[in-house]
């Protein structure tokens, strides 16, 4: 049984990762998961300098979901190079960072920055909803998508992923737009752009007032757009958005995901990424499949 | 680094203090041997619609039995899904997380507001020095008879309608308490007076702070507040509470 899959040249033990942002730079989860275990550890979202993040509260609970507006803190990238890249080095798991940015200089920065170092890809975070100026802003016109992923292209040493955001009206046309710009694989969906108002206290819950909805409750139109992204173009996809579970995983798989993102479900349990990797053992051994890459897309 | 356990536990006791209050034994051996005063843990809901867990301050350890007391205020619908569990019923939590309170000084004052009462329980079992117990609430009382073995109890209702009329600070000053230390936990605009009053009679006071948070083990940077110094996981002015804290010097934060 074969659970190794390629992104862009870069083999995976299994098609199994953290989403960015949930899972920091694994530290704080190494005592509850085997990093050894997965398919790569996605870092939390990593720019030039320390960024502050936004005010709280920054989190809030939603039916089958969360809103978050943290707002992409993270200690910048000198800091990240010296201790959070050492720690990962230590596991037999590959690395790819998550770089943010608020113009287009900052992710080149990073990028640069990142060109010799041991990471085996970078994802270029496009899709923020919670940060004003970059993020989201570059995410939504295919213009912009396709003239940033040309300039980190052109710095990037390794492969580079853009993350796509689903808060456009038709996800494959910035998605045509990355790969016209040069990206080596496609990562969706971040999350939806939404709000929770306190009836009691009449206001807004996040102190962002909008944030990003994750969890099961987007599921199904993750699922709907990584099958139409997967129609529309050439490239690996990675697929996310709400997976607490195998099934879950093998949904965005058979629409046509190589590889998977698990983000919100590490919140409700720590372990839910090592589960999915023996739940997908489990599945092609009880199937009598050989290849797990048989089955990306095989929905049509 | 501490360590931590995601267990299932085993529910030993549950009564309702209060129409909206709870208290709960649970039998976990390895989290209660863990666990230290001003820690918390993470209560998983069985309700797949609710997939964050709820920090919950720890009452009261008893190492020998292997077990930890609970008590939290109902305010949405995954505590309230608790209070449904029957003695028997196992439910997942994790644990024991956050710093806890560092045991010292000589003479202290230990305040608890609220739902923030709970956790100065142990810490008044544990901390042998000489102490004084200020125990604010809006109008009922809860757990007081809990505390009158381990200090001479003092308390602040609002509507008066026992103890000072007033807050926490209020009984502090009428009672004419003193002390080099003190410890607190409660709602924020009370631990910003207490920090008012440690700062300007210089007094060292250790705040148990909190904020809603995601995965509780400092990974996701929801549960942040504002520090005076640049903290030492992202380098802004941001500390994570969950991990970091939730205990820490009035002096070094922002509240």
């Amino acid at each position: 049984m074969n659970l190794k899959v390629n992104l862009a040249g870069v083999e995976l033990n299994n098609p199994v990762m953290t989403a960015s942002g949930t899972f920091g730079s694994g530290m704080e989860y190494s005592s509850f998961v085997d990093l050894n275990q997965l398919g790569a550890v996605v870092t939390k979202g990593v720019a030039n300098v320390p960024w502050p993040g936004n005010p709280t509260p920054r989190i809030a609970e939603t039916y089958g979901g969360m809103l978050n507006a943290v707002g992409l803190q993270n200690p910048g990238i000198d800091v990240f190079v010296e201790r959070d890249l050492p720690f990962l080095k230590q596991y037999d798991t590959k690395v790819i960072v998550n770089v943010c940015g608020k113009s287009t200089k900052d992710y080149v920065e990073v990028v640069e920055r990142l060109a010799d170092e041991a990471v085996d890809l970078l994802e270029i975070n496009i899709s923020c909803p919670n940060v004003k100026e970059g993020g989201i802003a570059f995410g939504q016109n295919p213009k912009s998508v396709e003239e940033i992923t040309r300039e980190v292209k052109r710095v990037a040493k390794q492969p580079i992923i853009m993350k796509l955001s689903p808060n456009v009206t038709d996800i494959t046309e910035t998605a045509k737009a990355a790969e016209a710009g040069g990206a080596d694989v496609l990562s969706l969906i971040n999350t939806l752009t939404g709000m929770k108002i306190d009836v009691n206290r009449r206001c807004f819950v996040l102190a962002n007032k909008t944030g990003g909805l994750s969890g099961p409750a987007i599921k199904p139109v993750a699922v709907r757009m990584v099958y139409q992204v997967a129609n529309a173009v050439n490239l690996p996809i990675i697929g996310m958005g709400g997976i607490m579970n195998v099934e879950d995983a093998l949904e965005f798989i058979l629409a046509g995901a190589t590889a998977v993102s698990v983000g919100t479900a590490n919140f409700a349990n720590p372990c839910t990424t090592m589960e999915i990797v023996q739940g997908l053992q489990k599945y092609l051994e009880k199937n009598k499949i050989d290849d797990i890459n048989s089955l990306v897309g095989l929905v049509k | 680094m501490a360590e931590n356990y995601r267990n299932t536990a085993v529910i030993t006791s549950i009564v309702k203090l209060q129409e909206d209050i709870v208290s709960m034994w649970l039998k976990d051996q390895e989290i209660a041997m863990a666990a230290k005063p001003g820690q918390f843990v993470s209560f998983y809901c069985k309700d797949g619609s609710r997939l964050l867990p709820r920090p919950i301050s720890i009452c009261e350890i008893n190492r020998e039995d292997g077990t930890l007391r609970f008590v939290f205020r109902l305010v949405g619908e995954g505590t309230k899904e608790i209070a449904t569990y029957q003695v028997g019923d196992t439910i997942t939590i994790m644990g024991p997380l956050g710093n806890g309170f560092k045991l010292e000084g000589k003479k202290a004052i230990l305040i608890g507001g609220g739902i923030g009462i709970p956790p100065m329980l142990e810490l008044s079992k544990q901390l042998n020095i000489e102490k004084s117990i200020v125990l604010g609430y809006r109008d009922v009382t809860f757990m007081t008879e809990d505390f009158a073995p381990y200090g001479e109890v003092f308390i602040a209702t609002e509507d008066g309608s026992k103890g000072v009329k007033g807050n926490v600070i209020d009984a502090i000053l009428e009672n004419k308490l003193e002390a080099d230390i003190i410890f607190a936990c409660g709602p924020t605009p009370m631990l910003r007076g207490i920090k008012a009053y440690a700062e300007k009679n210089g007094i060292k006071a250790q705040i148990s702070l909190e904020e809603r948070m995601a995965c509780g083990i400092g990974a996701c940077l929801a549960c942040v507040c504002k520090t005076k110094e640049v903290d030492h996981h992202t380098h802004v002015h941001n500390t994570r509470i969950c991990k970091d804290g939730p205990v820490f010097y009035a002096e070094e934060v922002d509240l």
